[in-house]
C-alpha cells in the first residue's frame, strides 16, 4: 500500500476521533431536550487540563480522566445554570463557551511550548504486526477504539434500554415525561454530565494525540463543528460516526494538501471544514419534515415543574 | 324560528343523551362497605388562589363517581394531589381505610391508582409499545406488546403496538392512555375530561368500556364538566366550585339543570335568541381551497368549498386534528394558497395574499391558543391590541407605534367586553383564560371586520364569559359581518350558528341548516359520512 | 432547602438590580481568582479598576474600546429580541474592516473627501453581505444561523489572514502580513487632540438612539419583539418571519461591518492579519447584560472595554495573562444569567 495514502488515512482517524467524542456527546445531551452550545468550550477544558495532567504525572490515564472531569465541571455549571436556574440555553452555552477559551487560556499559559510524546499506541500480538490490515486496524491508541465503542454503547443505550427510552421521552416531551413521573431535571443533569465528559475526551485526545501539545483555542471551531454533526446525523449515533470520519477527511486535506499536488494558499484550503459544514447542514436542514421527525421536540426549552 | 335548535346550553346538552346507547342504565350501587379510597381535608394553596379548600371525597369499588365543576373549581388540583403529581397543604388520604402519603405517581401505581389525563401524557416520536412500557415501569418487551393486545381486543380497544404515536389520530391516543392504564390491573382508574377531543360515536364507545370496567369491580373517578354525561354514566357525583366542595349528589335522580345550579352557584341565565339578521350577499367565499402538507404532522386540505353570507353565522363541527389548524392557517394568510381564487373577501380575491392584508381588507381571525398566537404572553393589553389592531384601528402613525391610542383601543376593549384586569398595562400572561378569550374577541370585533373566522371561540372559558362572548359574536353578524365559527363543541355550534358543516381528515361535508338536522346527524358527517335525505 | 417559586409577574425592579448584582459578584469572584493567581488584591483591583481610567486618555481609550461593543451590542440586542441568534459577529466585522480597507487601499493615491464615505459605505456593505448568508441559508434553507454565522467567523479570519499575506500585501512592507498605511483621507478624524479616541465614538451614540427608537417606537421594532416573544402571534398578525430574519441580520451584519471598518479607519488605519480582540463575541456579553436593550448596552459597553483596558494594564503592571479579561468576561455571564434567575422566580427557604 502506498505510503502517502496510509499516512493520510491514519492522519483521517486522529482527526475524526474527537469529532467523535464531542459529538455523540452533545447527541446524547440533545436527545435529552437539552442544547448545549458550550461545546467549544468543554474541549478547551478537557484540552488544557489533560495535557496539564500529563505533563506533570507523565500518566495517560490520569490525564485522559481529567479531561473528562473538567469537561464535566464545566457541564455541571451550564446543567446548574440552564437546568436549576432556567437560564436560556442558547445564551448559557454560549457564555460556557466565552468562558472556556478564556479559562484553558489563562491555564495554559505555562504550558505552551511544551510538547508530549502522545499516547501509547495498542500493540495487539500477531494482528498489530500484519501487513497493512495491522497498521490500519491494530495499531491504534484506547482512545480510537474507546470511539467506536462509545458509538456502538450510546446506540444500544438509546435503542435497547429502559434508561435510554426514559432519556428519549425525556427529550420529546418533558411535560408528559413528568406526568408519568420521571424524574426530568435529574435525567438532564445527567445526559449533560455525559455530554461533558465526552467533550473533554475529545479535547484531551486534541492535546495528547493530535497535536499533541497545548495551543490557546486550539479546537479551533471542532466543538461547533461537532454541534454540526449532530445535525448531520439527524440525531442517530451511526451516521454521526460517517459525518465524524468525512470531517477528518477534509480538515487533513489542508495538511496534505502540498503533498498531494494541490497548490491553493493554506488559508483558503484551511476554510475547508468550515464551509462543508455549512453545505451538509444545508444539505441536511432543507428535508424540514426530516429535521422536524428526528428533532427532540422539546430541544431547547426551559422545564419548569408547574404542577 | 321555531323549529331552531339551540334555545339555550341546557336544551343542547339535553339533546346529546340521545346520543348514548340505551342498553346503559344505571347500575345498582355497589360499594355500601368500606370506601376504597377517602380523601379528607384536602387543601392546597397557590400564590394567590386557594385551589382546594379542605376538600372530602370517598370513592367505592364498583362505583363511578363524578367530579363536577367547572373551569378553574379545582377538580384537577384535587386529583393531581390524588396521583401524587401535587403535594397537598393539609389534608389525609386513606387507601382501604389505611392512612397512606402518596409523594409519587409511582407511589400511586404502586396502590392501583391509574390515571388517563385530558392532555394525554404521550411521547409523539415513541411507538405505542414504548409509550405504554414508559408509564408502567417495565421494558418494552415482546411479553408487554402480548398484554396490549390481549387487553385491547378485551376491552374494544383496538391498537397497534408498533405504530409511532404521531401517525395516531386523537381517539387512539386516548386508548393508549386507557390501555397503559388497564394493564396495571388498577383499582381505581381516574379520567380527566376524557370525552372533550372524542366524536359522539367515540364517546358513546367508551362509555360501554368504563361502564364493563366498573361492573368487574373497579373504582372510576370521572371528571367532567359536561352533565348529561355524567348524568349518564355516573352514580355519585361530587360538586365543587372555586375550590370548596358544595354539594354530593346522585347525578342520576338530579335533572341537569339543578347539577347546573350546584356547579354554577346560581341558576345559569339562558341566552335570549333575539337574532333578527337578514342575510345578505356572500362576504366569503371559499372555492376548490387545497392546501398540502408540510409533514407527516400535518392534515392536507381538498377542494374545501364554503360560502358564507353577511349577517350568517356558520359553523364548522370537527374533532381536533381533522384540519382545524389548516384551514385557519389557510382562512388567516398564515399560509398563502396556490390559488387567489381560492378565498375571496366581499368578491375581491385574495389567497395569494398575506396575514396582514386579508385583515387590512376586512377578514379577520381568532386562533384557538390564546396565549403564544392569538396573543403576545410577554406583552401588556395594549401592545396586543397594537399586535392585529394597528391599521384598522391606525394605532400608529406611519412607521411608528402610537402608545396612547393603543392603550385607549385597548382599554374600549377591556370596558366594552367587561375584561377583569389591572388595566391596559396587565401582561396577557397575567388573565385568565375566559378573561383573556374575551379581550381577544373583543380586539377582533372592535376592528368591525367585514368576516371574522373564529376558532374554538370557548374553549377551557368559563360559563359566564362564554356566554359574553357568543353574543358579542352574534350581534357582529347581526350588524351585517360573515362570521365562521370553527369548533369541537357541538352545543356551541348548534346554539349559534345558522348552518352548520363537519371537517373530518381535511375535507368538508355540505353544508345543512341547524333546523333540519340533528346532533348525531352531525356527528355522522364528523365521521366523514354524508346525510341522505337531508336538503343541503 | 432552597427552592424556586414562580412570581405571577416577573419582577421589574430585578430586572434592573440583577445585572448590578451579577456585576457584584463577579467582582467578588476575581479577587477570588486573583488572590488564587498570587497577585495582590489591592494592586489587581487597583490595575483593573483605577488605573485605566485615571487620565484623559484613559477615558479616551475606553471609548475607543466601548465604540465598536455598543455598536455591535445594540445590534445583536435587536436581533437576539427577534430570537435571530447571528453570533458570527466577529465575522461581520472582519469583512467590514476588509471592504472598507479594500477602498481606502483602492484610493490610496487619492485624498478625496469621498474616500472616507465611500469607505463606511463599503465596510457597512461588506458586513451585510457576510450576514447575508446565514440570512438566506435560514430563510431558504432552514440552516441553523447559529452554526452558519459561527463557521463563517472562522472563514472570514483565514480570509483575512490570506489576503494581507497576499493580495492585499503592502508591496513595501518587507513581506509582512499587512497592508500599506492608510492615506489621511482615509483615517477617521479624531475627536479628542492627544488621544485615539475618533469619531467612531459618537456614531455609538447615534446608534444608542437609534436602536432605542427602533425597538420601543416603530412597528419594525414591535414585530421584531414579537417575533422573538411568540413567533405564531406574529405570523398571525400578519408580519413576514424571513422578512424579520432578514432584517436581523442585516442590522446586525451593518454594524458590525462598520465596527470593523471604524477599526482599521481609526486606532489601527491599515489592515492587519488580526483586527479585533474579539469585539464581536464580546458584544454578546455585551448584549445580555445590557438587558437586550440599547440604553443598558451603553452601559454594559462601558463596562465590558473597562475590562479589556484593565486586563491590558494589568498585563503590563502585574504581569498577569491577558487571558484573565475572557475569564472575567465569561464569569460576568454566567453570574448574569445566574441572577436573571431572581426576574421570573422567587427564592424560598424551606
Amino acid at each position: 500500500m502506498n505510503e502517502t495514502l496510509m499516512l493520510t488515512i491514519l492522519t483521517i482517524i486522529t482527526a475524526a476521533t474527537p469529532l467523535v467524542y464531542a459529538a455523540i456527546g452533545e447527541l446524547v445531551v440533545e436527545r435529552s431536550g437539552v442544547l448545549n452550545l458550550g461545546v467549544e468550550g468543554m474541549m478547551l477544558g478537557g484540552a488544557v487540563c489533560s495535557f496539564a495532567v500529563a505533563h506533570h504525572t507523565g500518566s495517560a490515564t490520569l490525564a485522559i480522566v481529567a479531561g473528562m472531569l473538567a469537561g464535566m465541571l464545566l457541564a455541571l455549571i451550564f446543567a446548574f445554570l440552564t437546568l436549576s436556574l432556567q437560564s436560556s440555553q442558547v445564551a448559557t452555552g454560549l457564555a460556557l463557551t466565552i468562558f472556556g477559551i478564556g479559562l484553558s487560556a489563562l491555564l495554559g499559559q505555562s504550558l505552551v511550548g511544551i510538547a508530549f510524546e502522545g499516547l501509547p499506541r495498542l500493540h495487539v500480538p500477531w494482528l498489530s504486526e500484519l501487513p497493512v490490515v495491522g497498521r490500519l486496524l491494530f495499531s491504534h491508541d484506547a482512545l480510537v477504539y474507546g470511539s467506536f465503542a462509545i458509538v456502538i454503547l450510546v446506540s444500544w443505550f438509546l435503542n435497547r434500554t429502559r434508561a435510554g427510552l426514559v432519556l428519549r421521552a425525556v427529550g420529546d416531551s418533558h411535560d408528559a415525561a413528568h406526568a408519568l413521573g420521571i424524574k426530568v431535571i435529574r435525567v438532564r443533569y445527567m445526559a449533560t454530565l455525559f455530554g461533558g465528559a465526552c467533550a473533554g475526551l475529545g479535547g484531551a485526545y486534541l492535546s495528547l494525540v493530535y497535536t499533541p501539545m497545548w495551543v490557546e483555542n486550539m479546537s479551533a471551531g471542532r466543538g461547533w463543528i461537532a454541534l454540526a454533526l449532530v445535525v448531520f446525523a439527524v440525531w442517530q449515533p451511526g451516521r454521526l460516526l460517517l459525518g465524524a470520519y468525512l470531517f477528518g477527511g477534509i480538515s487533513i486535506l489542508q495538511l496534505h494538501g502540498q503533498a498531494l499536488g494541490i497548490n491553493v494558499p493554506s488559508q483558503l484550503m484551511s476554510m475547508l471544514p468550515y464551509l462543508t459544514t455549512i453545505l451538509v447542514l444545508v444539505l441536511i436542514s432543507r428535508d424540514r419534515g426530516r429535521i422536524r421527525r428526528n428533532a427532540p421536540a422539546s430541544i431547547g426549552q426551559s422545564f419548569y415543574p408547574t404542577t | 324560528m321555531p323549529l331552531r335548535f339551540g334555545q339555550g346550553t341546557l336544551t343542547a346538552l339535553q339533546s346529546f343523551c340521545s346520543l348514548m346507547p340505551e342498553s346503559i342504565s344505571p347500575r345498582a350501587e355497589t360499594g355500601n362497605g368500606k370506601p376504597l379510597v377517602e380523601m379528607r381535608g384536602i387543601t392546597k394553596a397557590y400564590p394567590g388562589c386557594l385551589a382546594n379548600d379542605s376538600i372530602d371525597l370517598q370513592l367505592h369499588s364498583g362505583g363511578v363517581h363524578a367530579l363536577l365543576g367547572e373551569n378553574g373549581a379545582g377538580k384537577s388540583t384535587l386529583v393531581k394531589v390524588l396521583y401524587g403529581l401535587l403535594a397537598s397543604d393539609s389534608g389525609e388520604i386513606y387507601w382501604q381505610g389505611e392512612p397512606v402519603h402518596i409523594a409519587s405517581p409511582a407511589v400511586a401505581r404502586e396502590l392501583g391508582i391509574a390515571m388517563v389525563f385530558q392532555h394525554f401524557s404521550l411521547f409523539d416520536s415513541l411507538n405505542v409499545l414504548e409509550n405504554i412500557a414508559l408509564g408502567m415501569d417495565v421494558d418494552a418487551s415482546d411479553e408487554l406488546q402480548q398484554r396490549i393486545i390481549e387487553v385491547s381486543t378485551r376491552y374494544g380497544l383496538p391498537l397497534d403496538p408498533t405504530r409511532s404515536v404521531y401517525s395516531l389520530s386523537v381517539g387512539e391516543r386516548q386508548r393508549i392512555e386507557i390501555v397503559r392504564c388497564l394493564l396495571q390491573d388498577p383499582r381505581l382508574l381516574i379520567m380527566d375530561e376524557p370525552t372533550s377531543v372524542l366524536t359522539p360515536a367515540e364517546v358513546s364507545e367508551l362509555f360501554v368500556t368504563l361502564k364493563r370496567l366498573a361492573d368487574e369491580g373497579l373504582a372510576i373517578l370521572y371528571i367532567s364538566h359536561k352533565l348529561e354525561e355524567i348524568r349518564q354514566l355516573c352514580d355519585e357525583a361530587t360538586i365543587l366550585r372555586l375550590g370548596r366542595k358544595v354539594a354530593e349528589a346522585d347525578p342520576r335522580v338530579e335533572s341537569a339543570r339543578s347539577l347546573a345550579t350546584l356547579m354554577m352557584g346560581s341558576e345559569i341565565p339562558v341566552s335570549q335568541d333575539s337574532r333578527q339578521g337578514t342575510v345578505g350577499e356572500v362576504l366569503l367565499d371559499v372555492k376548490d381551497l387545497s392546501l398540502s402538507a408540510v409533514d407527516s404532522h400535518d392534515i392536507a386540505l381538498r377542494d374545501l368549498h364554503l360560502q358564507v353570507r353577511a349577517g350568517e353565522i356558520v359553523g364548522i363541527a370537527g374533532v381536533a386534528g381533522n384540519g382545524q389548524d389548516e384551514l385557519m392557517q389557510a382562512l388567516s394568510g398564515e399560509r398563502r394558497l396556490q390559488q387567489a381564487q381560492s378565498l375571496s373577501l366581499c368578491g375581491e380575491a385574495i389567497g395569494r395574499q398575506g396575514a396582514g392584508e386579508r385583515r387590512r381588507k376586512g377578514l379577520c381571525c381568532v386562533p384557538e391558543e390564546r396565549l403564544g398566537h392569538a396573543a403576545v404572553p410577554t406583552l401588556s393589553l395594549s401592545e396586543n391590541a397594537f399586535l392585529t389592531a394597528h391599521h384598522r384601528k391606525s394605532l400608529g402613525v406611519a412607521w411608528f407605534m402610537s402608545a396612547s391610542r393603543s392603550r385607549q383601543f385597548a382599554s374600549e376593549i377591556i370596558k366594552r367586553f367587561n375584561v377583569q384586569c389591572h388595566g391596559p398595562q396587565a401582561l396577557a400572561s397575567s388573565l385568565s383564560g375566559g378573561n383573556l378569550q374575551k379581550f381577544i374577541v373583543g380586539r377582533e370585533i372592535l376592528q368591525a371586520p367585514r368576516v371574522l373566522v373564529v376558532s374554538q371561540p370557548t374553549w377551557g372559558v368559563d360559563a359566564g364569559a362564554a356566554m359574553a362572548i357568543h353574543e358579542a359574536i352574534r350581534e357582529l353578524a347581526d350588524q351585517g359581518a360573515a362570521v365562521l365559527m370553527v369548533s369541537q363543541d357541538l352545543d356551541e355550534l348548534m346554539q349559534n350558528c345558522e348552518r352548520i358543516g363537519a371537517l373530518c381528515a381535511g375535507r368538508l361535508s355540505a353544508f345543512h341548516r341547524v333546523q333540519d338536522i340533528t346532533v348525531q346527524q352531525v356527528g355522522l358527517l364528523m365521521g366523514g359520512e354524508e346525510l341522505n335525505g337531508v336538503n343541503a | 432547602m432552597i427552592t424556586l417559586q414562580r412570581r405571577a409577574d416577573p419582577s421589574r425592579l430585578m430586572g434592573y438590580l440583577a445585572p448590578l448584582l451579577a456585576l457584584g459578584i463577579t467582582l467578588l469572584a476575581g479577587l477570588l481568582l486573583f488572590a488564587i493567581l498570587g497577585v495582590p488584591i489591592g494592586a489587581a483591583f487597583y490595575a483593573f479598576f483605577i488605573e485605566p481610567v485615571s487620565s484623559l486618555y484613559g477615558w479616551a481609550e475606553l471609548g475607543v474600546k466601548a465604540a465598536p461593543l455598543i455598536i455591535i451590542g445594540v445590534a445583536l440586542s435587536i436581533g437576539f429580541r427577534a430570537q435571530v441568534w447571528n453570533i458570527g459577529a466577529e465575522g461581520q466585522l472582519i469583512l467590514g474592516g476588509i471592504a472598507g480597507a479594500a477602498v481606502a487601499l483602492l484610493f490610496h493615491e487619492n485624498d478625496g473627501w469621498y474616500v472616507l464615505p465611500l469607505m463606511i459605505l463599503a465596510g457597512v456593505a461588506g458586513g451585510m453581505a457576510w450576514a447575508a448568508i446565514p440570512a438566506l441559508l435560514k430563510t431558504r434553507f432552514n440552516v441553523n444561523e447559529i452554526l452558519t454565522s459561527l463557521m463563517l467567523t472562522y472563514v472570514a479570519t483565514l480570509l483575512l489572514s490570506w489576503l494581507v499575506s497576499g493580495p492585499m500585501r503592502d508591496p513595501d512592507g518587507f513581506n509582512f502580513p499587512e497592508s500599506r498605511m492608510f492615506h489621511d483621507a482615509a483615517l477617521l478624524p479624531r475627536i479628542l487632540e492627544g488621544t485615539r479616541l475618533h469619531a467612531g465614538a459618537m456614531v455609538a451614540l447615534g446608534v444608542v438612539l437609534a436602536g432605542w427608537v427602533l425597538l420601543t417606537r416603530t412597528l419594525l421594532g414591535f414585530a421584531l419583539r414579537v417575533n422573538g416573544a411568540a413567533p405564531r402571534a406574529g405570523a398571525h398578525a400578519g408580519f413576514s418571519q424571513k422578512k424579520l430574519i432578514w432584517t436581523a441580520l442585516m442590522i446586525g451584519g451593518g454594524c458590525a461591518g462598520l465596527a470593523g471598518l471604524f477599526e482599521v479607519a481609526g486606532p489601527i488605519g491599515q489592515l492587519l492579519p488580526s483586527i479585533s480582540p474579539g469585539y464581536g463575541f464580546t458584544a454578546i456579553i455585551v448584549a445580555f447584560l445590557g438587558r437586550l436593550h440599547p440604553i443598558g448596552v451603553l452601559f454594559a459597553g462601558l463596562v465590558m472595554a473597562l475590562s479589556y483596558l484593565g486586563g491590558e494594564t494589568a498585563q503590563i503592571t502585574l504581569s498577569l495573562p491577558l487571558a484573565v479579561t475572557g475569564v472575567f468576561q465569561g464569569l460576568l455571564l454566567f453570574f448574569l444569567l445566574a441572577t436573571d434567575v431572581l426576574i421570573n422566580y422567587r427564592v424560598v427557604l424551606k
